[in-house]
Formats: C-alpha cells, structure tokens, sequence
C-alpha cells in the first residue's frame, strides 16, 4: 500500500537570508508515510554534521525495520505500538551515532540537532520530537501546535513566569533543554495521534515559527492548502520577506483521502483491486 | 549584560551589572541595590534575571515600584524601561542583540539541569519567582561538559546561575564567515515600508464592477475545483501564482504557469472565464 497517494506531500528547506549554510535538514519517505525534520546546532558546520546524520539514520532505519506489508497483520494497537517502539529505537540508535561522532571528531564536539519524526499509518500518525522543532495541525479552520517545545521558554510559560505576549519579546528564544546528539541517551517524546480527511500537518523549524505569526501560518495553510508545493514555498517566503534570520524548513502533509488498512478478508480481497 | 543606572532627579548615582539571578534592592546594607532613602522599604523589590530576559517583582513595598509611570507587581522589563522607586529612577538597559552579531545571537544552544533526572520546575508561587530556573550553561563550547560530572553534581537547592550572559561564540577555530551579502534587492524587512494599497476590479460576468482590496497578505481568486489563483503581497510588490485547476489563469493574455508572476498596476487577470484589472489605489 503507497501512502503517497492517499497523502499529499511538499518539502522545503532555505538557508534564509543571513545565514551562509543551511544547518536544517529534511528527509521524506511519502510511499511509506515518513517524515524526519532535524535543526542542527554548535559549532562551525557541525550542526548540519548533526542534522544530516539524524534525518538520514532515521529515514534510512526506519524504512528498513517498518514493513507495512509486515505491519498490515498485526491489530491496529499493536501497530501503533510498534512504530512508537521502532522509532524510539531509530532516535536512541542515531543519538549514539552522533554523540559518538561528536567525542571522536573535535570539530564536531558539542554538535547537536532538534527533531521531528511524523509517521503515517492506517489513519493515524506517530509523532516524536526533541527540542523546538515544531508539528502544527490544521484541522478545519483551527490551527494547533502538536508538538509541545522542548525549550527555556516553553518552560516558563508552562510554570506561568511569562505570558505567551510577553514571549514574543523574549531574548531566549534560541535555548533549548533537550537536543539529539549531546548527551549518551536522549529522551524522545512521543505520542500517537488520530488523523482526519483533510487534515493538514507542517512540520518545521524555529527558522519559521519564529519568523511568521501562527496566524499566518494558519491563513496560509487554509488558502493554499490545495497545493502543497506552492505552500510550503509561500510559508518559506513569507519567513524570508519577514528578515530569514535562520535556516527555514518546512514540511507539508495533506491526507487527502482516508488511508486506513483493510481489515477481515473480504477488505483486503477489494483492497486488491483498487 | 542587560544593565540599571541609578539616577535621582536626573543626577545619575551609579551603574548596576545584572550579573546575579536575584538581584535585590531597598534601603537595608544587605541589598545589591541600596537606595537609602525613607521612602523605600527594606527589601522592596527583586530583579530576576534568566540568562537574558529580567523580570523585576515588588516584594510588597510600602510605596510600590512603578515601570514606566505604572505601578506594578511583577513586569518583565524591556529595554530602556524606567523603574520608579520614591524618587529614584532605575532605568533598564538590555541591549544583548546589538553586542552579539545577529548571527551568532541566534544560534540555537542547548541548556542543561544540573541534574537530568531532576523533576520539571514546580508551579512557583507568585513569590516564589526566583527559584524557577537555576544553573542554565549554554552547550556549544568546544570544551563541553563532561556529563557525568554534570548528572552527579548534587542537586543544590539553590545553585548559583552559570555565567553565561556574554554572547555565545561558535565553538571551533576558524572564525564565523562574514554574514552573507544581501542575495537580491532587500525586501523591507520586518517593520519595513508599508506597501502600496492594491485591488482588483471585475471587468466580466456576474460580478462585473465590483472590486476588492488586496488587505491580506494572500487573497484568492477564481472558483474553487475549477480554477484558483493566489495574489500574495509582499514587500517588495503584489505576485500572482496557479494554485489549483488543470489549466492555467492568464495575464495580460500570457499563460501564469507555474511561476510567480509580479504585478504592475492595470494588469489584466483572466480566471475561471472572468476578466479582472489589478490596479494600485491613488
């Protein structure tokens, strides 16, 4: 079964307007439903060292451990447990490998990544995330932020210290408390979500969300959302036209039908020739 | 360092370094901030300060602490807002982005806990402003911390705040490149120029002779299923693209494409059959 066609995708990725490199990195698996987004940080080109490694890694490991053709036996909670399960074991395997790279390379020492994983499944999504790398959710007109930041801010607007007005006049912006890569183990943090028909999901980076309002996001996905390619450029623009001050990435996935997996034997005989 | 300087009635007393992540002022010796003046309680108010974001708090002063003219209990300062104590103006200087280069500012960084199992902050109380977040390290020097050390270093109750309030420099030799030239004519970035107020009129069909105004930052046009364009503004000018339909609108008589195509005033836009004249308003 090709998720490709049941959800439509578009992918982009800028250095921005300041910057000279690009340290975000971005890896698709639409046939398969996978989607890796990854900001990297710390020292002089290691972030992208760090970024590359960790969409790589876990676009590449998980193809390889996630059969749907596998998968389609197992019941839909057991699935749902499983890609949790793989794709704690992917994160933890890519955590080793850049935090190896990290000891053993001085000019990648204290290099580290931010993260989102989304994979799609029998019309539900699991999502893991480290740092402040985002998922939003469009779902009719009403715009959410999935994800929850791993970060200072989200911190103190959690313990209430700061009014989320009072955030967007923050200079700690730019400080995470969980990253890939900069520690032994790395905890993930990951839920399973139920999708809908024309649900629209974005993962990106701080070098969007801090750019352009939520709300503009949420005008943008609404507007466009017939055309992912046209969006995520749009989105990309409108980051660049508000300054570009850091690497902008964004990923689109619209589910244009329901991709649920035929269960019984019946469904699957039709399944067979649709 | 975001910074205070002491002044009353203009005449400035001295200069204050918000190194510290409590920083108290009143009129008893023990403050970091002494103002001996009757007007001003013992311990009056607190300065928290969380790498480089302040917040300063009225510990329940007989007179109050005003910012900017307002009295307030807890307000987290700006730069160049001017706290208000009796007679004394304290006034806030945090200008961290102009000493760090912009790039540099930005730059994503890890922070750690001293140690990583210890539980998410508590709630504070509202006094208990203080104690939220404590020995903060930025983790992208070269010589980073050795984990283990960090995970087994006793959980404090109170560790003092790392110094970590210079800007953060990338951690290897070769120094950061110049930021890069300006790639194409500057848009006007945030806060720019407004743009000109654009429309669009119909000229054919049903709604011929209404217009409608480009106010937002995309404005569709077309019919849904058939056939859709998006005009964005931006910056440096209105744009038309395709969004959806099999065939393309057309501009001037030319087929749109797939591209982005500028806007100059009275264009002639035909979409799903109607005719439209982008115009800027006088």
């Amino acid at each position: 079964m090709n998720l490709s066609q049941s959800l439509q995708s578009a992918s982009l990725t800028d250095p921005g307007r300041v910057r000279d490199h690009n340290e975000d990195c971005i890896e698709s698996r639409p046939e398969i439903g996978l989607f890796v987004l990854a900001d990297g940080m710390g020292g002089y080109n290691a972030g992208e060292v760090a970024s590359g490694m960790a969409t790589s890694l876990i676009a590449d490991g998980l193809q390889e451990e996630w059969k749907p053709a596998d998968v389609q036996r197992l019941s839909r909670e057991e699935a749902k447990a499983l890609s949790e399960k793989l794709i704690r074991e992917q994160i933890g395997r890519a955590n080793n490998a850049i935090f190896t790279t990290s000891q053993n390379n001085p000019e990648c020492a204290g290099m580290g990544t931010t993260l989102v994983v989304c994979l799609f499944y029998d019309n539900f999504m699991t999502v893991a995330h480290i740092g402040d790398s985002r998922l939003y959710r469009l779902r009719g007109e009403t715009m959410e932020q999935v994800t929850r930041d791993h970060s200072l801010l989200q911190e103190q607007l959690d313990s209430g210290l700061i009014t989320p007005e009072e955030a967007k006049l923050s200079q700690n912006k730019n400080l995470v408390t969980r990253a890939l890569g900069i520690d032994p183990t790395v905890d993930a943090e990951i839920h399973v979500y139920e999708t809908q028909p024309d649900d629209s999901y974005v993962l990106c980076s701080d070098g969007l969300s801090d750019m352009v309002e939520d709300e503009e996001i949420r005008l943008t996905l609404i507007t466009l959302k017939q055309n992912p390619n046209l969006l995520v450029q749009q989105l990309i623009q409108a980051a660049n036209d508000n300054g570009g001050r850091d690497n902008i990435s964004a990923m689109l996935i619209r589910v244009a039908e329901p991709y649920g997996v035929p269960r019984g034997w019946l469904a699957r005989f039709k399944a067979l020739f649709r | 360092m975001a910074k205070l300087i002491l002044s009353v009635d203009g005449q400035v007393l001295k200069e204050y370094n918000l190194s510290k992540e409590r920083t108290l002022i009143g009129r008893k010796a023990h403050n970091d901030i002494q103002i001996d003046n009757l007007a001003v309680s013992g311990e009056h108010a607190a300065i928290i300060t969380i790498l480089n974001d302040s917040f300063i708090e009225d510990l329940g002063s007989t007179n109050g602490t005003m910012v900017n003219g307002k009295p307030i209990k807890k307000h987290f300062l700006q730069n160049n807002d001017v706290v208000e104590i009796g007679k004394h103006k304290l006034k806030y200087f945090n200008d961290a982005p102009a000493q760090a280069s912009a790039a540099d500012f930005e730059k994503t960084m890890i922070i750690r806990n001293p140690a990583k199992a210890a539980p998410p902050p508590p709630k504070p109380a509202d006094a208990g402003l203080g104690e939220t977040v404590t020995n903060l390290k930025p983790g992208s020097d070269a010589t980073r911390p050795v984990p283990a050390a960090e995970q087994t270093s006793p959980p404090a109750p109170a560790p003092k705040p790392a110094p970590v309030a210079e800007a953060p420099k990338p951690a290897a030799p070769p120094p950061p490149p110049a930021p890069r030239a300006e790639p194409e004519p500057a848009p006007a970035a945030a806060g720019g120029t407004p743009l000109r107020e654009a429309a669009i009129q119909v000229l054919s069909g049903a709604a011929a002779g209404r217009t409608l105004d480009l106010t937002k930052n995309l404005t569709t046009i077309g019919k849904p299923g058939l056939q859709v364009a998006v005009i964005t503004k931006r910056p440096n000018g209105y744009f038309i693209t395709h969004v959806e339909g099999a065939t393309y609108p057309t501009l001037n008589g030319a087929s749109l494409g797939a591209q982005a195509h500028p806007l100059n005033d009275h264009d002639l836009i035909e979409i799903a059959g109607v005719k439209m004249e982008f115009f800027y308003k006088p």
